[in-house]
């Protein structure tokens, strides 16, 4: 159950598109079906009443849109922006990315938002119907009456583990801020590490290979935001082609996360949108992990302007054989 | 000497101003290391990709090893120090896959340390002989 209700929103659109401050607005529009909402661009008040959806499936960050669609636009962008959403919404400014002048943005509390998968694991297939409410009731064609689930329960990896309900940018808030939270988000990770390289290896093995390459994560990926991909080159061989082995897995998903390493703000919109349920974001909160062990701590989009552990370096930073055995670092 | 001994296959990424110049003198010096050891000349150790290391292993490598001026020595001022993170994550990564470890290194060599750069390769050689060929990074498409 989210604190700000939908009408809230549609009224604060409508009423930002009417005076003028704004010429369209980003916000979340209802899919196929009730659980998967889709960002969508409206332009009228009509179009805010029609399709704007505000509820428990809301998960997308808007952050990347912005960078294509403030050049296509005049006048400015409404953009609604959860407490993640913001981190991504900095580490772009930082980058240069989008003019910030272009942009009126709307922060917005979250509650956390559901990963339908795990409501699928819960209610079973044939999801005809899905009430956000006080409890998200599920209607399912099997079911004789609506199976009613607590939201806390089903809530998707990055939202259990939510690192933080403060807006870091906003030209308006709606709703209470909220604080940056201590969050156990690296606690998986270090129980991989815990593991014999046999056993991660194996893990690995098993998830990496449920890859089918369909670029989903690289496409939503608020920092992965090259116009031209080498995955897009059909010189490169690799161009949409499922892997051809394991090598090919491990190394696209060692570089997809080594690349956006030290600008990943950890928003978890990789592993929510990879159909094979590969848990990416295992990958990013290593990096982020170890940054923060080796470099100090370090979150990306935090401030504007930032400068991220891998363009530094001090003269007494760790050796790359060290890494290896922990306990001898002191830091 | 059996032909079909394992041999392991090195790579090994020097950078132009230090350690290509100790390699150069560890042959000037008639020291001995071993021949599987590959050498690839970079301008700085900060021009090896995380990619470069990747492809070596792809291609059959069954160590790759990065060498360059020692920290503070770099002949464009700061570029080992930034390989000095960039490799501290990508080997961080890389163990955390479940590759071995001993598989990549990256050692500080000078100019003028030739017997320096003899004993590196002897010793990685060695160990990456021992771990046997390079079965988690492999791709079967590229097998020699």
């Amino acid at each position: 159950m989210q604190k700000i209700t939908q009408t809230q929103l549609i009224d604060k659109a409508a009423s930002l598109l009417k005076d003028g401050t704004v010429s369209c607005v980003l916000g979340w529009s209802k899919g196929e079906f009730d659980y998967d909402i889709t960002p969508a661009v409206f332009k009228t008040e009509e179009e805010l009443k029609d399709g704007f959806v505000w509820n428990d499936f809301c998960g997308a960050n808007f952050s990347k849109y912005l960078i294509e669609k403030t050049r296509k636009t005049e006048g400015k962008i409404l953009v609604f922006l959860k407490p993640c959403d913001t981190y991504s919404f900095n580490q772009l400014l930082t980058e240069h990315r989008f003019d910030r002048e272009k942009v009126y943005a709307v922060g917005i509390p979250c509650e956390g938002m559901v990963d339908v998968e795990k409501v699928k694991v819960a209610c079973g297939d044939g999801i005809i119907k899905i009430d956000c409410g006080e409890k998200i009731a599920v209607t399912t064609l099997y079911a004789d009456k609506p199976i009613e689930l607590d939201a806390k329960d089903v809530l998707l990896e990055r939202c259990v583990n939510c690192k933080s309900k403060k807006h870091v940018a906003y030209d308006e808030l709606l709703g209470e801020e909220g604080e940056v939270l201590e969050s156990a988000r690296f606690d998986e990770v270090e129980k991989l590490e815990a593991m014999t390289p046999d056993e991660r290896f194996a893990f690995w093995q098993n998830e990496l290979s449920r890859c089918i390459r369909c670029n989903a994560c690289r496409d939503v990926c608020p920092a992965c935001t090259c116009e031209k991909c080498v995955f897009n080159n059909p010189q490169s061989g690799v161009e949409n082609k499922s892997p051809a082995n394991s090598f090919e897995e491990k190394m696209f998903h060692i570089i997809r996360a080594y690349h956006v390493a030290g600008r990943c703000t950890d928003c978890g919109e990789c592993s929510r949108v990879c159909p094979q349920n590969i848990p990416l974001h295992l990958l990013n909160r290593k990096f982020i992990k170890d940054m923060n062990e080796f470099y100090g701590e370090y979150q990306a989009g935090s401030e504007v302007g930032q400068r991220a552990p891998l363009v530094n370096y001090t003269t007494d930073d760790v050796e790359p054989g060290e890494v290896f055995d922990r306990g001898d670092i002191d830091a | 000497m059996q032909m079909n001994e394992y041999k392991p296959l090195i790579v090994a990424f020097c950078c132009n101003w230090c350690s290509y110049a100790g390699a150069d003198l560890a042959g000037n010096n008639r020291l001995n290391y071993p021949a599987d050891v590959k050498i690839i000349r970079v301008p700085c150790s900060c021009r090896v990709n995380p990619m470069f290391i990747l492809r070596a292993f792809q291609r059959g490598a069954d160590g790759v090893i990065i060498c360059g001026c020692h920290p503070g020595d770099c002949h464009y001022t700061s570029g080992n120090y930034y390989t000095r993170r960039r490799m501290a994550m990508l080997f961080s990564m890389l163990d955390y896959l479940g590759i071995e470890k001993e598989r990549t290194r990256v050692e500080w060599v000078s100019a003028a340390e030739g017997a320096k750069f003899a004993a590196t390769m002897n010793d990685f050689a060695e160990k990456v002989a021992a771990l046997g060929e390079n079965k988690r990074l492999e791709d079967l498409r590229c097998k020699r």
